[in-house]
């Protein structure tokens, strides 16, 4: 048996282990650190204000969970069931939908929503749901198309009505995914930020903006790095009763083959998948197509003054904002530039690092996890807290907000590169030996050349969340270094509708941006199956 | 003693005509088998008549009621699946008392029903069991016990031997006729040796059209 020698295997892993080591691992045991001072502690759990916050994420998480449960089952069972013309379109609609910055999802709620409720917790909810549904959509719709329709149909032989084969058959049977979808849900709404820093008020902040604002607002590090290690705790409470749950429920329906799509048949059928998929859409479609609108409209009616005066940043002559948004735009492509260099550079070493050391592997691939179960924002404190002394003092480095970037985006890579290198069929590498080649050589040539097609999907991933990243950047981002999210939570939080204009086309900007990497990522991942052969 | 009358029952779906014309009827108690080849549309008449296809034309009527317009869960047809269809959700015993359930039976009751069609179909004690762990021929009599604890007024049974083992498919045979012999039946088979064994009469698909 011919292997890789060790020493590759490890200097393949090196540059990977040491980053983590570096930028994840060290700032989070830096804030544990901090957040185990008994002063802090005492302090920040003192405080009635600390528990106001926990209680309102709490709440606001549980009721968009909800919400966004309630408002997906309909278009899961739609896109499970139907066959009808634009189903793609929707099911596409709604992932464009999902991968957007949530500073964008924010403006456009901003953009959408009359004056009088803007700001509220009506909003934060709103815009959570849109975000969401298409989790529900994708998770839920994936279990119900393997539930077979006989099964409901062998209920009503015996005397259920709709309703009780809903509630006594479809529903449990789908239950585990439901489980899976709302704990993604709550995940995502609990650590909510920037989606809350557009429609957030006072008296509507989750711990997530509460950690941003004792740290970089208040000054108070110690009650940040407290409320962040409570957020974590909290998170793994739900983590470990979701899989629990799941476990529990989960049945062996995945197995058999997708039930089939089919047309709507009855007129009252073809009614509700009309209706079911256009209010879908428009949940979709509505809140961006606001984000234009108020791109172009000014108080003396429409005007594309905020397009072709977006370098402009005087409000009157002579008056300027702190935010450049010409700047802001350079400033994210450069810094996706470089996230994407170090996290393809870094995923690439770690994937072919993973796949050689078979068994060892595991803890390359779930250390590079980690940043993955850890909120941007507590990323970004920790590196605040962590590079602000000698002779690590980063803080005024241009690298290092790609580098929290490349953190968060390198754990996708990985996952693409991986999945792909471990189809690579071994007998390859063996029929390579075969031919006389060296072990090294004979995995250069059989394995290495299937990196490159995932590494480039990894990269359109890459830097489309460093485009869109905001949690850590707002941390680590110092001024005249704004981002475009930055950018646009600034400007839409100043009065003026010039300067609201301009950040609604900043936020029409990157979501353009973000939608066409990621539909190049699902034009190319359609690909992969030429690339490896049987 | 209910009978069924299958009248001049059309179904098409988009171009393709799956049933033209097909018309059958069966007496009280009466086992019938029908014969004919696979993708010859059986399955479509067993559905039309379960309420689960609506037909393009025709009636289907049990007992002299028409019940071509109503609904699956109100027509007191039982139906065992190719697949069995069993809820993996519930246990053995909760799959044959669901009948009795949607029908509003108190517990006790139900649990004595279950019971003792548990029993009949030669599974006595297998309450407890999970039915994604019961073998074939197993799974099969609890889909026979289930549809038959419903009390339906016509029970259909599509191609309820297919894919058991030889020995079996004919104790299973011989089991099925005897409990099928007080209820009204209609059973969709490619097997003319089953269909003996199991039916009082045999009919071909394509005979019944016309």
């Amino acid at each position: 048996m011919n292997r890789l020698p060790r020493w590759l295997v490890a200097a393949l892993a090196v540059v990977p282990a040491v980053g983590l080591a570096v930028f994840y691992l060290w700032p989070f045991a830096t804030l544990v650190v901090a957040a185990l001072d008994a002063d802090a502690l005492t302090d920040t759990l003192g405080r009635s204000q600390t528990w106001k916050v926990v209680w309102f994420t709490l709440w606001q998480a549980v009721a968009s969970t909800a919400v966004t449960i309630t408002v997906g089952m309909i278009p899961a069972y739609v896109v499970a069931r139907f066959d009808f013309r634009g189903r793609s379109v929707l099911v596409g609609l709604l992932t464009a939908t999902f991968v957007l910055p949530t500073v964008v999802m924010g403006a456009a709620f901003l953009a959408l929503l009359p004056d009088s409720l803007e700001r509220t917790v009506w909003a934060v909810i709103g815009a959570h749901v849109a975000f969401n549904v298409a989790v529900v959509v994708r998770i839920v719709g994936a279990l119900w198309e393997h539930l077979p329709t006989d099964m409901e149909y062998a209920a009503a032989t015996l005397g259920a009505s709709r309703l009780q084969i809903a509630s006594r058959i479809s529903l449990p049977l789908i239950r585990p995914a439901i489980t899976a979808a709302a704990t993604i849900v709550f995940l995502f709404t609990f650590t909510s930020f920037g989606v809350i820093r557009i429609l957030g008020a006072p008296g509507t902040r989750t711990i997530e903006v509460e950690v941003w604002r004792r740290a970089t607002q208040l000054g108070d590090i110690g009650g940040a790095t407290v409320l962040a290690l409570l957020q974590l705790a909290v998170l793994g409470v739900v983590l470990v009763w979701s899989t629990m749950a799941q476990r529990r429920h989960s049945r062996s329906l995945a197995m058999g083959p997708a039930a089939l799509r089919r047309r709507a048949r009855t007129r009252g059928e073809r009614r509700f998948v009309a209706a079911a998929a256009g209010s879908t859409a428009l949940i979709a479609i509505v809140p961006l197509a606001a984000l234009v609108v108020r791109s172009f409209s000014t108080p003396d009616g429409w005007s594309a003054n905020a397009w072709t005066h977006l370098g402009r940043t005087e409000v009157r002559p002579g008056l300027r904002v702190g935010v450049d948004p010409v700047d802001a735009i350079a400033n994210s492509l450069i810094n996706a530039a470089w996230a994407t260099l170090f996290a393809v550079t870094i995923g690439a070493l770690a994937s072919l690092a993973i796949t050689a050391a078979k068994r060892h592997g595991r803890l390359i691939d779930g250390g590079l996890m980690l940043p993955l179960g850890t909120s941007a924002v507590t990323i970004g404190l920790g590196m605040l807290i962590t590079f602000d002394v000698a002779p690590v003092d980063w803080r005024a480095s241009w690298w290092l907000v790609p580098v929290g970037h490349a953190l968060v985006a390198v754990p996708f890579v990985v996952r693409v590169c991986v999945g792909v290198l471990r189809s690579v069929d071994p007998a390859m590498t063996d029929a390579a030996a075969t031919l006389g080649a060296p072990p090294i050589r004979a995995w250069w040539s059989t394995v290495v050349p299937y990196l490159w097609q995932p590494l480039r999907v990894g990269a359109a991933l890459a830097a489309a969340i460093s485009l869109g990243e905001f949690g850590a950047t707002s941390f680590l981002s110092r001024s005249g270094g704004e981002t475009l999210p930055i950018a646009i939570e600034q400007l839409l939080g100043r009065t003026g509708t010039t300067l609201q204009a301009q950040g609604y086309v900043l936020a029409t900007m990157l979501a353009t941006l973000t939608v066409v990497l990621v539909v190049a990522v699902e034009q190319s991942e359609a690909a992969p199956q030429r690339m490896v052969g049987p | 003693m209910s009978s069924l009358d299958v009248t001049d029952v059309r179904v098409a779906f988009g171009e393709v005509v799956v049933l033209d014309g097909v018309s059958l009827h069966i007496a009280g108690n009466e086992s019938v088998a029908l014969l004919g080849p696979s993708g010859s549309g059986k399955s479509t008449l067993l559905r039309v008549i379960a309420g689960i296809v609506a037909p393009d034309a025709g009636t289907v009527v049990v007992d002299g009621i028409d019940v071509t317009a109503v609904a699956t869960h109100r027509r007191g047809i039982g139906m065992v699946f190719q697949d069995n269809q069993l809820f993996p959700h519930l246990s053995t015993l909760d799959n044959v008392t669901f009948g009795p359930l949607m029908a509003g039976k108190p517990k006790r009751d139900r649990r004595e029903i279950g019971q003792r069609w548990l029993d009949r179909v030669g599974l006595a004690g297998f309450d407890d069991r999970n039915v994604t762990e019961l073998s074939g021929g197993e799974a099969k009599r609890v889909a026979l016990a289930r549809a038959l604890a419903a009390e339906p007024a016509v029970v259909l049974l599509d191609e309820p031997l297919t894919g058991l083992d030889r020995e079996l498919h004919d104790r299973l045979a011989v089991d099925l006729a005897e409990l099928l012999r007080t209820v009204t039946t209609l059973l969709v088979t490619h097997d003319p040796d089953e269909a003996a064994v199991v039916a009082d009469r045999t009919v071909l698909l394509a005979d019944l059209v016309g």
